[in-house]
């Protein structure tokens, strides 16, 4: 399906791409495509392409002198994209202690949606997730996919300081903090395992269109599994995945 | 080597930025004032990618552990070399045991201080700038110790002049494009944004810098997380700006409704809380 997209300059030297206002994954797989084959036409004035849920941005080199030529040239990779191009993603499995000394907003969120923590537990790690794409920290995904019934405010204030690693509700969205920042989602559980490594290729191990399933671990195995994580030898869980 | 007996007020070390890793959530980071950091790496004859100590407001007191040649540009931080006034924009000669420091604020916000061959500390993700969480340090800190290369030739006599700019120092003009957003905006708002006088907010850094005026009337919705780039101005629900700067965040749900040209970044950044700016439409 080819959608109609809109193109804008954005500041000097980039251009952005925009889809119909949508969280939708024929929109990510459609953005996936495109950016792929503008990548594959290795064109030396683009240095860089970034996209996030419905937009692609174009980052020239230089100073964008011609603007039109440009676009005509973007829509035309548009135009030829091949429509059966199979995209190889992989489902990571996450595991994640919703323990209470974790889960430290889990009993407001209980009391306030009617559910009892081990439903709110299962609602959360049964569902498999979609990464969007990563923005905002260093390693934080943005995953699609939240069970409805988990939908749940952020905080009027955002804590001056959320834990590395904690697995979080805003909203309609749940992700996990790659590393300690301030923050105003509601903390569920954390993992042990590390989003964002700068010393190690890749530096994030999950791409747009990689699944995400988090796996209830217990405080022990929690443990367990941190000792390996910090020792560098933990073996992350994935399956490939072709659709 | 330089050695840090004390890192002034905010001060880090800086090259032109970390590329391509935007992907991932990285920000660019860089010198704030690229031109700033160019004027002094090109005056010593090193490459424009050379890492530089970026130095706000409070300068820090070095020492050199090793001859070297250095030039400081920018903002006015009154230089001394053990204690005799030196100029800035100009190449200087420094021996081994000279301390370096710095005292009254006369211009600008932000200095730079290259030396010959530029600062070797470790490079993370192709880049020396440091960002926390990418690199173990946000600042330099008292007693680092910062590698440089040993310069071996004195100072030569330069034919080349170098014609710097000095004057976006004092004019509040920012020259700014349309934000993508611009054109959701309903016209009286658009001419209030090209007209109105915005004082920068205390909350002010390397990540963005808060306007204090709020553009009244504010209707225009929250976008869906989309990208964002230094230089972008978003306007969030109460109606305030955030300008972002160097050390910005990837992506960004306000709408963008202004963007800094490339130059008007740096001269924003030589500027501080208190200080007025207009935004200048202009052509690309």
């Amino acid at each position: 399906m080819a959608f109609n997209l809109t193109y804008k300059p954005f500041g000097e030297r980039a251009i952005l791409i925009e889809w119909p206002f949508e969280i939708d994954e024929a929109i990510l797989k459609d953005i996936m495509r495109f950016k792929e084959s503008i990548s594959q036409k290795k064109i030396k004035v683009i240095v860089e392409l970034r996209h996030a849920y419905n937009s692609l941005l174009v980052v020239y080199y230089d100073v964008c002198r011609n603007y039109k030529k440009e676009v005509i040239s973007l829509k035309s990779i548009y135009k030829s994209i091949k429509k059966k191009h199979d995209i190889l993603s992989k489902l990571w499995k996450i595991p994640v202690c919703y323990d209470e000394s974790f889960g430290i907003d889990l009993e407001y969120i209980s009391n306030e949606k009617k559910h009892t923590k081990s439903e709110i537990v299962a609602l959360h790690s049964k569902a498999i997730y979609t990464v969007y794409f990563v923005g905002f920290l260093p390693g934080f995904l943005y995953l699609g996919g939240l069970d409805e019934r988990l939908y749940f405010p952020r905080k009027s204030t955002p804590r001056l300081k959320i834990e590395k690693g904690a697995v979080a509700i805003g909203g309609k969205q749940t992700g996990v903090y790659p590393s300690e920042s301030p923050g105003g989602w509601n903390i569920i559980g954390n993992t042990p395992i590390s989003f964002f490594d700068p010393k190690k290729e890749p530096h994030c191990f999950a791409n747009a269109g990689d699944r995400i399933k988090f796996v209830p671990v217990s405080l022990k195995e929690y443990g367990d599994i941190k000792i390996l994580v910090d020792a560098g030898v933990y073996e992350l869980e994935s399956e490939v995945i072709n659709d | 080597m330089i050695k840090v007996l004390k890192p002034g007020f905010y001060t880090t070390v800086q090259d032109m930025g970390r590329f391509g890793y935007q992907q991932y959530g990285v920000p660019v980071s860089g010198a704030m004032d690229l031109y700033a950091a160019s004027v002094a790496n090109m005056l010593l004859g090193n490459s424009a990618n050379n890492a530089v100590l970026e130095m706000t407001m409070t300068g820090p007191t070095l020492q050199f552990i090793c001859k070297s040649a250095i030039c400081i540009s920018g903002a006015d931080l009154s230089p001394k070399l053990n204690q005799q006034p030196i100029a800035i924009n100009k190449e200087i000669e420094v021996k081994e045991g000279d301390i370096l420091s710095f005292g009254k604020m006369k211009f600008g916000f932000r200095s730079y201080l290259a030396v010959s061959g530029g600062i070797k500390t470790d490079k993370v993700m192709n880049s020396r700038s440091l960002y926390q969480g990418v690199t173990l340090q946000s600042t330099i800190a008292k007693g680092d110790e910062l590698p440089i290369e040993l310069h071996s030739d004195s100072v030569q006599e330069k034919h080349a002049g170098l014609k710097i700019k000095t004057n976006y120092f004092d004019s509040k003009e920012i020259q700014v494009l349309k934000g993508t957003e611009f054109d959701k905006l309903p016209k009286h708002q658009q001419e209030l944004l090209l007209s109105q006088e915005f004082t920068i907010s205390k909350n002010n850094s390397r990540m963005a810098y808060q306007l204090e005026q709020e553009l009244e009337n504010n209707n225009l919705e929250s976008i869906i997380t989309s990208p964002v780039l230094p230089g972008t101005v978003q306007l969030t629900p109460s109606g305030k700006l955030i300008v972002l700067m160097r050390d910005c965040q990837t992506t960004g749900g306000y709408p963008r409704v202004l963007q800094l040209a490339e130059n008007a970044i740096n001269k924003l950044s030589q500027k501080m809380a208190g200080q007025v700016v207009t935004f200048k439409l202009v052509q690309v």
